[in-house]
Order: C-alpha cells, then sequence, then structure tokens
C-alpha cells in the first residue's frame, strides 16, 4: 500500500507531469509507420476496416484511413465503437461518457483492425472484441495502439505499437489528439 | 444516479440529460442485428403490475432482456398469490426474499411505489401509479421531443383532453418545466384539476385557438373506463370537440409534432388519419419507450457502486426482521455482511 506520507503533502493544483513521450511530429510519424506496417501485414488494404475505440481511437483511427489511402489510394471504412455496455467493471466504477457506434460497413469476413490511444490492462479491447462480435464475423481482428504502457492483465497483445512506454502503476499516460483536446501529445503524468 | 425512480421530480436538468443521451446509444442497439448487450447480466428485474398494461410491461420487459437482465413478472390477478389474499407488503417481501435487483411497478393507488420502496432493498421504479406520475412515460416523450426539436427551452407544449386524471399529463408537465419547455394544459373544466392553479401552469380551453402557437400537440387518451362519471357528455361529442382531425392539424405549424401515450382511442381524442400521418410520432414514442428504459436500468442498476456503497441495513426498514439494536452499529456490520 502506498505510505501515508502521500495523504499529508498538499494536493497538487493539477496533475504533475513527469515526461513527454511523443510530441505532434512523432506522433504523426508513429502513424505513417503504424499505416505502412498494417499494409505490409495485410498486403494493402482489400478488406480492411479499421475501428477506432471511443473516445481518442476514433480520431487515431480517421488518421489511419488517411494514411493508408495516401500511401494505397484507397480509403478503408472507418468505423467507431463505444465498449461501455461491455465493460466488465459496470457497477463497480463511475463510467465515462458514452459516445457514438456507429459501423457504416458489414464486418463480416473483413480483417478489423481496432485502434485505441492506450493499451493497458488490456480489458478494454477485451470489451471490444466482445461488442465487434455482436456485429459479425470478422476473418480476423488485429489491434493497433499509440502507447502500450504495460500491466496487462489479459492475455492481449497489440499488433501494431506507436511507441512502448514503460510506466509504474502510479503513473498514467495522457494522450492528447488536436480532435478532442488543444493539441497533439503524449505525457506521462503522476496518477492524482 | 438515484436509487428509486418515484417522481420524475427527482431528477435534475443534468440527470434528465444524461438519460437521454444514454438512450441515444441505447437506440443504436437496438438498430442492430443483435439487439443485446450484456450490460447488466445477472441482474433480476421484476415486473409488479397491479394493473393491466401492455406496452409499459413489455418495453420495460424487453429493455431489461436487452440489457441482458432476467425479467420475471408479477401480474396481479386473479390468478396470482393476491386473489389468496396476500398483502402488498408481503408480495414485497416475497420479491425482497428471491433477491430482485429492481421492481417496476404499476399500481392504482398514488404513493404504491414510494410504499414499496420502503419496504424492499431492490430499486423501485414507478411504472404508473394511480393518478399520480409514471415518471418514465415523461422520459421517453422528452426524448421523442428532442428529435425533432434543437432545444426544450420555450417549446410550447400543449397536453389536450384528461388531465383530471392523467398520470401521464402530471409527470409530463413536471419534466418539461424541469428541461425549460412550456406546457399548456388544454381541455373542457371538467377535466382539468380545480387546484390546477397551485401547479402554476398555462391553461386553455379553447382548442383551436391555441393549436396555432403549439410545438407539440399531446393527446391524452380518453379514459372510456370513466365515462360513468359523467364529465363530458359523450365521447362524441368530445371528439366533436377536443379530437384532433385533419382540419384542425391544419391548424398547427409545419413542424409542429403530434403525440399521443397510447393506447389511442381513434376516432375520439385522434382521428384515424390523423394518427398516421408523418407528423405523428406516437411510433417513434414507442420505439423510444425501450432506448429511454434501457438507459434508465443502467444508470440505476449498473453504476451504482453497489459493492462499496450498498451494504445490508438491518434494523433501518420496519420491513427487516432484524430491528432496532443493530441499526447504530450499522458501520461495523456493514463490512462482515456485505
Amino acid at each position: 500500500m502506498p505510505d501515508a506520507g502521500a495523504h499529508a503533502q498538499l494536493p497538487e493544483p493539477g496533475p504533475s507531469i513527469k515526461a513527454v513521450v511523443l510530441e505532434g511530429p512523432d506522433i504523426s510519424r508513429a502513424i505513417t509507420r503504424m499505416a505502412h506496417e498494417i499494409l505490409e501485414r495485410n498486403r494493402g488494404a482489400d478488406d480492411l476496416v479499421l475501428v477506432g475505440i471511443f473516445r481518442r481511437g476514433v480520431p487515431l483511427a480517421e488518421r489511419l484511413g488517411n494514411e493508408i489511402e495516401r500511401i494505397e489510394g484507397v480509403r478503408p471504412p472507418v468505423g467507431a465503437l463505444d465498449v461501455s455496455f461491455y465493460r466488465d467493471d459496470i457497477g463497480i466504477r463511475q463510467p465515462t461518457e458514452i459516445g457514438a457506434t456507429d459501423f457504416p460497413f458489414d464486418v463480416d469476413s473483413t480483417t478489423v483492425v481496432l485502434v485505441d490511444d492506450v493499451l493497458f490492462t488490456g480489458r478494454t479491447v477485451r470489451a471490444a472484441i466482445d461488442a465487434l462480435v455482436d456485429f459479425g464475423r470478422p476473418r480476423a481482428v488485429q489491434l493497433a495502439v499509440l502507447v502500450d504502457r504495460g500491466h496487462r492483465e489479459l492475455p492481449i497483445r497489440a499488433d501494431y505499437i506507436g511507441k512502448n512506454v514503460p510506466t509504474s502503476h502510479r503513473e498514467s499516460v495522457e494522450v492528447h489528439l488536436a480532435e478532442t483536446d488543444a493539441a497533439d501529445s503524449v505525457l506521462i503524468v503522476e496518477a492524482p | 444516479m438515484i436509487k428509486h425512480l418515484l417522481s420524475v421530480e427527482q431528477l435534475s436538468p443534468l440527470q434528465i440529460d444524461q438519460i437521454l443521451k444514454t438512450a441515444d446509444s441505447f437506440r443504436e442497439v437496438g438498430t442492430r442485428k443483435i439487439k443485446k448487450v450484456p450490460t447488466l447480466r445477472g441482474r433480476t428485474v421484476c415486473n409488479l403490475f397491479f394493473e393491466p398494461s401492455t406496452r409499459t410491461r413489455i418495453s420495460f420487459e424487453l429493455a431489461a432482456k436487452r440489457l441482458s437482465a432476467d425479467v420475471v413478472n408479477f401480474v396481479g390477478d386473479a390468478k396470482s398469490s393476491l386473489s389468496k389474499g396476500e398483502s402488498f407488503k408481503d408480495t414485497a417481501q416475497t420479491l425482497q426474499a428471491m433477491g430482485v435487483d429492481a421492481i417496476v411497478v404499476r399500481h392504482s393507488s398514488a404513493g404504491a411505489p414510494l410504499r414499496l420502496s420502503r419496504w424492499v432493498e431492490a430499486s423501485v421504479i414507478n411504472g404508473g401509479d394511480g393518478a399520480h406520475e409514471h415518471p418514465t412515460q415523461a422520459l421517453l416523450d422528452l426524448y421523442s421531443i428532442r428529435e425533432h426539436f434543437p432545444s426544450f427551452k420555450g417549446l410550447r407544449v400543449g397536453i389536450v383532453g384528461d388531465v383530471l386524471h392523467s398520470r401521464v399529463a402530471r409527470s409530463n408537465v413536471i419534466a418539461l418545466r424541469t428541461v425549460g419547455a412550456h406546457p399548456i394544459l388544454v381541455g373542457p373544466p371538467t377535466l382539468i384539476p380545480p387546484a390546477i392553479e397551485s401547479w402554476g401552469v398555462e391553461v386553455a380551453h379553447d382548442l383551436e385557438a391555441v393549436l396555432p402557437t403549439l410545438d407539440v400537440v399531446y393527446l391524452l387518451r380518453m379514459q372510456r373506463e370513466r365515462q360513468n362519471e359523467q364529465l363530458v357528455p359523450s365521447l362524441r361529442e368530445y371528439a366533436a370537440f377536443w379530437g384532433l382531425d385533419l382540419r384542425r392539424t391544419g391548424l398547427l405549424k409545419p413542424e409542429a409534432v403530434i403525440m399521443h401515450p397510447g393506447p389511442m382511442n381513434r376516432g375520439v381524442e385522434i382521428t384515424a388519419e390523423v394518427a398516421d400521418l408523418e407528423r405523428s410520432i406516437i411510433t417513434d414514442q414507442v420505439t423510444n419507450g425501450v432506448a429511454v428504459r434501457m438507459s434508465l436500468l443502467y444508470h440505476m442498476l449498473g453504476v451504482e457502486e453497489r459493492r462499496a456503497e450498498q451494504p445490508r441495513r438491518p434494523g433501518r426498514d420496519s420491513a427487516q426482521l432484524a430491528l432496532g439494536a443493530d441499526a447504530s452499529e450499522e458501520p461495523a456490520g456493514v463490512v462482515a455482511v456485505g
């Protein structure tokens, strides 16, 4: 257990930033590389669909889609998935905002690349796979994340990783994207 | 969110907004091939209906089932234990003993859900009590209105007909005012409650004069079973003066919509042609009812930190066998029991 001394300190006005892991251009380069890896592994963009996990997986999936279009000339369909109703901590943790789920395509016989910002315990991805199979039977499901911070609690791994960031449990990883936040950055902060 | 939903009065504008927003996501679930999510797996919802109801009961049942909760129906009729003389309280304790997580109750007596909530640990949802309230109807009505108008602020909603006996009207007036809309009660003086001033609501007795000013016309069901009270001379006369027909519909603003809580008496409060118009959103209300009830169950059963905050409370309710003595030692007993 954390020592009592932590409680004795005055609370910080905000989370304290310990490190800037990725800045704007780094994120763009990581996405470009991941787009290449996705195309290489799947030999092109045929039958490929990208599904962003709400919230920040959604703009990341859009960006990957844009990169794949720039490289390959075709844009894979991009969907959005909210996993709130499939989580295993319903009733234990206060829920966060629920986003729209939008599948403007059929997932049967496609290769689905799930996209999220941070891979941590793996529980969100577990929920996402459960949600996904309610929509059909993809030929394969792959996982792309901008940051893998470790500490998995389930046998899940990512196929495409923007950056591996070793962290402690007391830290948290914050991903900021221009679409949802002010600008692009990935930070390690001391957990509140 | 809240433990029980007995009156729509309990809900703040923010909570209503949360329920309606989450209902958007459940609307989407309702459009899928597999219309079921595992959200409330292992929870049990009991529909306890002492009054005949088709749509509310089925709507709640579908809502619970689509959340993967288990549903049991207790219909208080000649075939149930009620006919053997079981009291409301005994029924409540029986359900409590069986370990249900939520009870949706409909009863002809106003206040029955409140009493029930004091006897059981389950969440109680008012599915209509006497002439008091029908909060989930008001929520699904708000949701349906919200699909057609960008904001509730200042929307003029005419609630037409038998306000006197209508729990739907009461809940809607409260809910509409909570979100900043402007309800107007319309009907013959005999069907408007006598002490209506205390509601502080605009009242109109001339339907045709008020129709052009409305954004929503909400028709109440003319309750045939109340005809012997002689509040209107006949249903035919009611239809002639207060029914919404095509001619009267022509007085409405082009963007105005027509609503009805169902079941409709076609030819009485609404003519068949009007009920089938595009601007009549009565079937949307039914569809939305399932999504809104899913959202409510999710917020009431799924969100609460049950393990941490819902210990058994011996001695707090008279319904409990353990009385008095344990009450003061609650915090100590909590950990061991929970």
